[in-house]
């Protein structure tokens, strides 16, 4: 299977060229710092924590620490997925692959499996390790662990295919820069949305859909924050009031199916784009 | 399958925005032909060789290489192609990147360790075959190259300006590796500008400029053997001028060139020479070089 071959050559790419070995390095220290922060709230003004105010810190810590995964898998994803065509466009590398009897789609799809591998094997034992380290050192489990890692890969995978589909006709710097950009956008986007929901304006709400339809990376990560929520966490909230809504690190809902079915049709959309623009740029 | 040529173009034509970088390339090359493409810089040589790997689309005409219509992926099954542009994964060794080409091509697993061993010794590399190609001059580097080009024992080599990174070692080689092409009964697609190279290993060969091919045929046709070079000395004075009827005269130093001559008229034209009181020295006859014709076919003769 030559797109299995392509992507086996991106993962050796990635892994030789040291940027997920620092990656891992460096979240690994995170991982260690936050995981020793976390011991040391046991006490609030001098008594010891109720274990309803320790669920409540930590959950919220786990939430920022998530913020952290999330953003640098984000930016990862963008630094592996912007140069990986058009670095090889450029520095000449793809005229003998692309010279073989092998596909245009054949060489796009390995790439970007090639990257999400790499995605995954830099988020799931960072996170596994963390949620563990958290659970051994207060005894808390996060109420949805799994749907949080799904839903920050699947942000991971929709930030990667758009680098994709730019790298095809940019080059890796700018097509890096108009992804983190967009990214940002959406985040934003995301929080427009909700204050226009608190605001009950209904100009900031389409903002927030559209940009949520447009980028569906927000979306996952709000998706992430819930699976990290305590249902304890999302019933207080909610009675405060509407004004929770504006918060990026809140969430009271998961994506609903229809969104999900949105998000994967994005996906396939977005890889279709970077297979169609690629077979039609000249090497 | 074996009687369809290695390549055949029609009319085969390529446009980047108002230029034109091919017009109209007509050529068949049959099997285990040498093939040399030349012409100047700009000419069109490396377009035609990345339409005909489907790397580059035509704008108009068509062309079939080994009998499957350019562009298709079975017509690059049994094609080696060493790029102008030459370059190879640097995080790779160099046994790396022969492997990953082997799987490309699609060589039997079985046979992968020998291709591999084989194309470094061929090419030079088996000391350095660990070496990442990050670390390999651009020398080593052309040469990986050419060595990535001859695995899997193909049909059809493309070798774009297969020397124009190496010493004159590495050049005698590629000269040695493409006479064992030829040996063997691979077609060789040759683009280069050394002349006296192309002259000694090809067979047919082709020149183009500004996207036409010019001139077109075996060495022998296309070139003139019809010079004599003479050295004389004691030919009095206003005696060339008596010699004009074999061909027109030049000197050169102490030689007399005559150009124009038929073969079976030499010999009268020495004993002419003699007859005027000339001392015969030395009598070449001599080929037009391929750079003579060249330059020739460029100046618009
Ligand atoms: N990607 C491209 N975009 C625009 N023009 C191009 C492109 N590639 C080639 N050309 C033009 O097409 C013409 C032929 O170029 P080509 O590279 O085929 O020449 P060549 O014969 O290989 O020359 P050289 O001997 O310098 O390698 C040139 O005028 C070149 O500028
Ligand atoms: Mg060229």
């Amino acid at each position: 299977m030559l797109v299995l071959l392509i992507a086996r050559l991106t993962v050796l790419e990635l892994l030789r060229r040291r940027l997920f070995l620092v990656l891992i390095g460096l979240t690994l220290i995170v991982v260690a710092l936050t995981s020793w922060g976390i011991a040391q709230v046991t006490t609030v003004g001098g008594r010891p924590m109720t274990r309803v105010e320790q669920v409540t810190v930590v959950s919220q810590l786990l939430i920022l620490v998530g913020f952290m995964f999330s953003f640098t898998l984000s930016f990862s994803a963008v630094f592996a997925g912007a140069p990986s065509l058009s670095g090889d466009l450029e520095s000449g590398t793809a005229l003998a692959i692309l010279a073989r009897p092998i596909s245009r789609a054949e060489f796009v799809i390995g790439k970007w499996l090639g990257v999400i591998a790499t995605i995954l094997i830099y988020a799931l034992p960072t996170t596994a390790l963390q949620l563990f380290l958290v659970d051994r050192i207060v005894q808390y489990v996060p109420p949805h662990p799994f749907e949080f890692v799904g839903f920050m890969v699947i942000e991971g995978i929709v930030v990667l295919t758009l680098a994709l589909a730019l790298s095809t006709r940019l080059a890796g710097m700018v097509g890096g820069v108009v992804a983190l950009i967009l990214w940002g956008v959406a985040w934003i986007g995301g929080i427009v949305g909700g204050v226009g929901l608190v605001l009950n304006n209904a100009t900031a709400t389409h903002i927030g859909t559209a940009t949520r339809l447009i980028l569906p990376t927000d979306g996952m990560w709000r998706g992430a924050v819930w699976a990290l929520e305590p249902a304890t966490i999302i019933a207080a909230i909610r009675a405060s009031g509407p004004a929770a809504a504006g918060n990026p690190f809140f969430a009271s809902e998961p994506p609903d199916a229809l969104y999900l079915a949105w998000t994967a049709a994005w996906i396939v959309a977005f890889l279709g784009l970077a297979i169609w623009s690629f077979q039609q740029r000249e090497i | 399958m074996i009687d369809t040529p290695a390549i055949v173009t029609r009319d085969l034509a390529k446009r980047y925005g108002a230029l034109q970088a091919l017009a109209g390339l007509n050529m068949t090359i049959p099997r285990g032909a040498i093939f040399g493409f030349l012409g100047p810089n700009g000419a069109g040589k490396t377009t035609s060789v990345k339409l005909l790997l489907g790397l580059a689309r035509p704008t108009s005409g068509s062309a079939e290489i080994l009998g499957q219509p350019i562009g298709e992926r079975a017509s690059r099954r049994r094609v080696g192609y060493l790029p102008e542009l030459f370059r190879y994964q640097p995080w790779l060794t160099a046994r790396e990147v022969l492997l990953l080409h082997c799987e490309l091509a699609g060589v039997d697993r079985a046979a992968w360790s020998r291709e591999i061993e084989d194309a470094l010794a061929v090419v030079g590399l088996q000391d350095r075959g660990s070496s990442r190609v990050g670390t390999f001059s651009k020398g080593m580097q052309q040469r990986l190259g050419l060595g990535v080009a001859l695995l899997g024992d193909p049909e059809l080599v493309l070798l774009d300006e297969p020397t124009s990174a190496l010493d004159p070692v590495g050049r005698h080689d590629v000269r040695e590796i493409i006479r064992g092409l030829r040996d063997r009964g691979v077609t060789v697609f040759l683009n280069s500008h050394l002349l006296s190279e192309v002259e000694q290993v090809c067979d047919r060969v082709a020149v183009v400029d500004r996207g036409k091919v010019i001139a077109e045929g075996t060495l022998d046709e296309l070139l003139r053997s019809d010079t004599v070079r003479m050295r004389v000395s004691g030919l009095p004075r206003g005696a060339k001028d008596q010699l004009a009827p074999f061909g027109a005269i030049d000197e050169d130093g102490d030689w007399l060139v005559v150009r124009g001559v038929d073969a079976d008229r030499v010999p009268d034209l020495v004993a002419h020479v003699v007859g005027l009181g000339g001392r015969v020295h030395a009598v070449e006859p001599r080929h037009e070089t391929l750079e003579d014709r060249f330059l020739r076919l460029l100046s618009g003769d």
